[in-house]
């Protein structure tokens, strides 16, 4: 019995929630950072770089970029294991007249915005994170041989005026985490157990805005550089 | 009134089951939907076929025998309404009306639209009691319960078992009507005695019997006819956890 | 008549059961798993019998035809649940209770049974409380109490409007919690067809397993009948659509006697009939009265809105006719009002059978919000059955049947005629004479349950530990098996043209007309002679779709309504025989002046008991003597 609780559905979905909150405060950290690409103080470029080369050599970010990875990787598996349980547990014959219940679309397509979500995962990875660990060779922009950390501007910037249909790709991408969001920050909240007829009301409201200005940052990037670049 | 039908039929639980189209006249607005069924049935035997097999007995809401999936909505179109409470006022004339079993791996099919929810009986019997034998209780009043938890004890034990959450939920998952059994218990000073114990053993049997995950879609809280709020299932969450962890 | 013993102790009346237990003979524990118990119906009796039976360490079987125990229909019971508690100190005690439920019985029921009941209730309450029951509470955090059908204390226990609910699930909490520890072994999906006598015992009974169809033998040391009452019979009524009396009708043909069947309450709230195939009926709250006016026009046939007609122009007539309770008045003389003013001409709705209960009064003196607070959820029921808001127009009531007050005949120690045969719950006769008060029907089956029949069962078995298990292959199991598929052969054999509920519904029509709440000799007789008729047609044109090894709810159907054919004639052979007004049963011939019921306590003080004697031969009428030492007898009036 107490190895089936350690795998319970409660264990899994509390353990996803975890690491589903752990992501959405990265997500807080990462754009800070990219906000920096734009220019939003004179020296903006330079900032971005320093950040850029703390978060790659920091000792403690290094920790924590493992259990960043870590974060994804178990949000990731564990969202597919219960997912697949779940098109298990509905049975084989499937209702012929869709459910009319009065939930949320957000909710009920939480598996395949996060589906788009990796999918993006993998791009961005190929065109930072693996070049960062020397993984993949970057692409040769401004006579950088060898781009690191310190180099993601220079990166990001030929990305988003050179390739429109990664910026396209971008700005899609964060609209689908948008709706990830809006319905895994309360879930999150309801699986934690954290449910209270005075606070849930103003966690929904927290995670609406939340869903809303965290892509929204996200999408400023590549539209200044749309518009401007 | 007159209604076309489409209702799913199956021999028994190993048959292939499909849809037939029935067509019935003379309904009365003032006829529950399960009146209506009757009426069917008069019509079919009547025929010589085989009448409808649904389950139902109280006909008054509270025993949870009645199911069926109605135009997509477990226990049909009115909020907090099981199926014998709907009446035929609730449709238009003319409408067609798609009749389909409560469906879940942990729901098998026995016939037409009547499914086994025995699963539920096997969650209670894992955990869901206080164990006391008759004859050991002290006087009633010796265990004081805040009239709030009392309140509170109260709408979650109001359910009736009908397993509308599960037909529900596009995961198929138990999780309203296990959470409704724990949060009653963990609400009440007397229950609180075996709360770990008790969560550890209804969610175990729970996942055992094939039952999905609850990915917070709140499906079951909109269907539920008994209003049980999904703020049980934050609870038996939490008690879960507080059960593992200490 | 030795028969007939119903084998009271000796001593005070607040002595008798503590005397009872003192004495009674008691099973070993390590005996105890060595014997079987058959629980046959696993409502609030049976669950909470098999629960306490199993925790004593008994093996039980346990039965029921719905999928689970948690779906029988105690789960019905709205109002609540009586005990002696006096928690409110309103001067309440187990004498009082008892004095109300003997009086409100109206002097046909057994001063030591109904004293045990009230003597028990309080046992009910702490235990069900510790069962996790959400009872309704106080701000300071003790059980409330509220007051009910017309009694002068608060003693009755609530769980909203849901209490037969919330008890029900407390004992079936407690039955799942002895499957688990493997006491009890459920077998839900089983009719049962036949009670297996062998050597003048009841040892186990013939089940049909309403899914594959199989006719399965189950042996056991004594078997309990918890299948509660028969009021089905009248096809409309505000019991379970499945709810049947046919394990107690097999039971009275196996030799155990069915004591006062005629003795039937109609409950006066219930909704009325709306269409013509309606279902069942269903109940409003008795606790509606405390607030609600019930009135009809004054002038015969007035289709006016009822907002429309004017004060003046109403008939209060429960407050005209029972100044002194006014619409308080007991069940019984309740719904005899309704029924006189329709029968006259004065009734409301489409029909003409329905009394108007307003509240309009209520609303202007308390507010809206009061009144919610207190029937928020009957009134949103009302309104999703009948589409009218009971807040803007008033209710429409009319009387059904409820509660079958008759049933098997026990002995003190809940045993029937047939030793080794227990009742319990509705399907006995013992605790409510001819009428039952309110909250009392929860009160009797949780106490029968729990805490009567586990020291009374094992008084019994403590003289069967020497007798091993039973084989399911003796000739008494064959001659019970080929009965019980007989009957079924005979059933699907007659494949005429008319479907079971049709007779079904012609039936309850007739025991409604002849033998409802207001009875006379001449229709009694016609009543009887039509039930004849209708059961031969039945025998003749029945047709059942389907075959017998599978679900066949029809097949389940026809079973049933051929006992219930049976059942009806007994009612009216026993209304017949009683030339008395008593509680729920009214003969016209025994009336006072004024319409009022009139007992005769001269000729009919006494617990009738038919005794079985073939199928179409008049049963044989026993009567056990109701001496009454500790109340005194005295006319009901509620003027």
């Amino acid at each position: 019995m107490s190895y089936q609780n350690a795998f319970s559905s409660i264990t899994k979905k509390v353990t996803t929630a975890i690491a589903g909150l752990f992501l959405i405060m990265f997500l807080m950290v990462h754009l800070g950072i990219n906000l920096f690409i734009l220019p939003i103080t004179e020296n903006h470029q330079e900032m971005f770089a320093a950040a850029a080369h703390f978060m790659g050599t920091n000792w403690i970010v290094k920790v924590f970029e493992i259990v960043l990875m870590g974060a994804i990787l178990i949000h990731v598996i564990l969202g597919f294991i219960l997912q697949f349980q779940n098109w298990a547990a509905r049975g084989q014959q499937q209702y012929k007249v869709r459910s009319r219940s009065t939930t949320s679309f957000m909710s009920r397509y939480i598996i395949y915005t996060g589906i788009m979500i990796l999918l993006f995962l993998a791009v961005h990875f190929y065109n930072f994170y693996f070049i960062k660990l020397g993984l993949v060779a970057a692409p040769d922009i401004a006579n950088i041989a060898h781009p690191q950390e310190e180099h993601f501007y220079e990166l990001a910037v030929y990305l988003f005026t050179n390739e429109i249909g990664y910026s396209v790709l971008y700005i899609v991408s964060f609209i689908f985490l948008g709706i990830h969001l809006n319905h895994a920050f309360q879930s999150a909240f309801q699986t934690l157990g954290l449910n209270h007829k005075k606070y849930t009301p103003a966690i929904k409201i927290i995670g609406n805005l939340y869903s809303i200005i965290i892509p929204i940052g996200y999408m400023m990037i590549p539209l200044y550089f749309m518009i401007y670049g | 009134m007159k209604v076309k039908l489409k209702i799913w039929r199956q021999k028994n639980a190993k048959a292939k089951g499909k849809f037939v189209d029935y067509d019935l006249d003379e309904v009365s607005t003032e006829m529950s939907f399960l009146e209506m069924l009757d009426a069917l049935n008069d019509k079919l035997i009547r025929r010589g076929e085989e009448p409808v097999a649904f389950e139902h007995d109280c006909r008054e809401g509270i025993c949870g025998s009645c199911s069926l999936y109605i135009n997509g909505q477990p226990h049909g179109p009115e909020q907090k309404t099981t199926t014998c409470e709907l009446h035929m006022r609730s449709f238009k004339d003319g409408a067609t009306i798609v009749i389909e079993p409560f469906r879940a791996k942990a729901f098998p099919i026995m016939k037409d639209l009547i499914v086994d929810r025995n699963a539920f009986d096997k969650i209670i019997s894992a955990g869901g009691f206080i164990s006391i034998n008759a004859g050991s209780a002290q006087d009633a009043n010796s265990i004081l319960v805040k009239k709030e938890n009392a309140d509170e004890a109260m709408n979650s034990a109001s359910c009736i078992g009908c397993g509308a959450c599960v037909a529900a939920c596009k995961n198929a998952s138990a999780m309203l009507f296990v959470s409704a059994k724990v949060s009653q218990f963990a609400l009440l000073e007397q229950g609180k005695v075996e709360a770990k114990e008790r969560v550890q053993a209804m969610v175990a049997k729970m996942d055992e019997l094939g039952f999905g995950n609850c990915t917070n879609t709140y499906a079951c809280e909109a269907e539920c006819p008994k209003g049980i709020s999904v703020e049980n299932i934050a609870r038996m969450n939490r008690e879960f956890l507080s059960a593992k962890l200490t | 008549m030795t028969k007939l013993d119903a084998k009271i102790p000796e001593g005070p009346l607040a002595e008798k059961w503590t005397k009872y237990k003192a004495n009674a003979k008691l099973v070993n524990p390590a005996n105890r798993k060595k014997l079987d118990i058959i629980m046959v119906g696993t409502g609030l009796a049976g669950s909470g019998a098999a629960s306490s039976l199993g925790e004593m360490g008994y093996n039980v079987k346990a039965f029921c035809f719905q999928d689970t125990p948690r779906r029988a229909h105690s789960v019905a019971a709205q109002g609540g649940i009586n005990a002696s508690k006096n928690y409110k100190n309103d001067g309440d005690s187990d004498y009082r209770l008892f004095y109300d439920m003997i009086k409100g019985g109206d002097y046909r029921s057994r001063e030591a049974n109904v004293y045990r009941a009230a003597e028990v209730s309080n046992a009910t309450i702490d235990q069900l409380t510790a069962q996790g029951v959400p009872f309704a509470r106080e701000y300071g955090g003790t059980l409330d109490n509220r007051s009910f059908g017309g009694v002068q204390v608060s003693r009755t226990f609530y769980a909203k409007g849901q209490t037969g609910q919330q008890c029900l699930l407390g004992v079936y909490s407690g039955i799942s919690r002895q499957i688990k520890a493997g006491t009890v072994t459920m077998y839900p999906r089983r009719d049962i067809l036949d009670i297996v006598v062998i050597d003048g015992k009841a040892r186990g009974v013939i089940a049909r397993n309403l899914v594959t169809g199989e006719i399965e033998r189950h042996s056991a040391h004594a078997v309990v009948l918890a299948t509660g009452g028969y009021g089905t019979v009248y096809y409309l009524s505000t019991l379970a659509v499945n709810s049947n009396a046919s394990a107690a009708w097999s039971a009275y043909k196996r030799g155990a006697f069915f004591a006062n069947p005629s003795f039937i309450q109609i409950h006066p709230t219930s909704i009325p009939v709306l269409n013509d195939y309606q279902a069942k009926l269903t109940l409003m709250s008795e606790s509606l009265r405390n607030d609600g006016r019930i009135w009809v026009p004054l002038k015969k046939g007035d289709k006016r809105h009822p907002a429309d007609i004017p004060e003046a122009e109403r008939d209060y007539y429960l407050e005209r006719r029972y100044p002194a309770f006014g619409n308080l008045v007991p069940r019984d003389v309740a719904s005899r009002a309704a029924k006189e003013r329709c029968d006259a001409g004065y009734g409301v709705g489409e029909t003409g059978l329905a009394v108007n209960l307003d509240f309009k009064d209520a609303i202007a003196k308390q507010g809206k919000a009061a009144i919610e607070n207190k029937y928020g959820n009957l009134f949103e029921m009302y309104e999703k059955i009948t589409g009218m808001n009971p807040y803007e127009q008033p209710m429409r009531i009319y009387p059904a049947g409820h509660y079958t007050m008759g049933g098997l005949w026990v002995d003190y120690d809940l045993m029937t005629t047939v030793p080794g045969l227990f009742a319990i719950g509705e399907s006995n006769f013992s605790d409510h004479g001819a009428n039952r008060l309110g909250a009392s029907s929860l009160m009797q089956c949780a106490g029968d349950g729990l805490f009567i029949l586990p020291y009374t069962i094992s008084n019994y078995l403590a003289d069967e530990i020497k007798t091993p298990r039973y084989s399911t292959e003796l000739p008494e199991f064959d001659e019970a098996e080929k009965s019980a598929q007989d009957k079924l052969n005979k059933l699907l054999a007659i494949n005429g043209t008319e479907t079971a509920t049709s007779f079904h519904k012609r039936l309850g029509k007739i025991l409604w007309d002849y033998s409802g709440m207001s009875r006379n000799e001449e229709g009694l007789k016609k009543g009887l002679k039509l039930v004849e008729e209708l059961k031969a047609e039945f025998w003749q044109k029945l047709r059942i779709p389907g075959g017998e090894a599978e679900i066949n709810q029809e097949l389940e159907k026809a079973g049933r309504i051929a006992d219930f054919f049976e059942i009806a004639k007994l009612i009216i052979t026993d209304g017949l025989n009683r030339n008395e007004s008593c509680g729920a049963h009214f003969r016209e011939e025994s009336q006072t002046e004024t319409g009022e019921a009139k007992r005769d306590d001269k000729n009919y003080a006494y617990v009738a008991a038919w005794e079985y004697q073939g199928d179409d031969k008049a049963p044989k009428l026993h009567k056990e003597a109701l001496n009454y030492e500790y109340v005194e007898v005295k006319e009901r009036s509620y003027k």
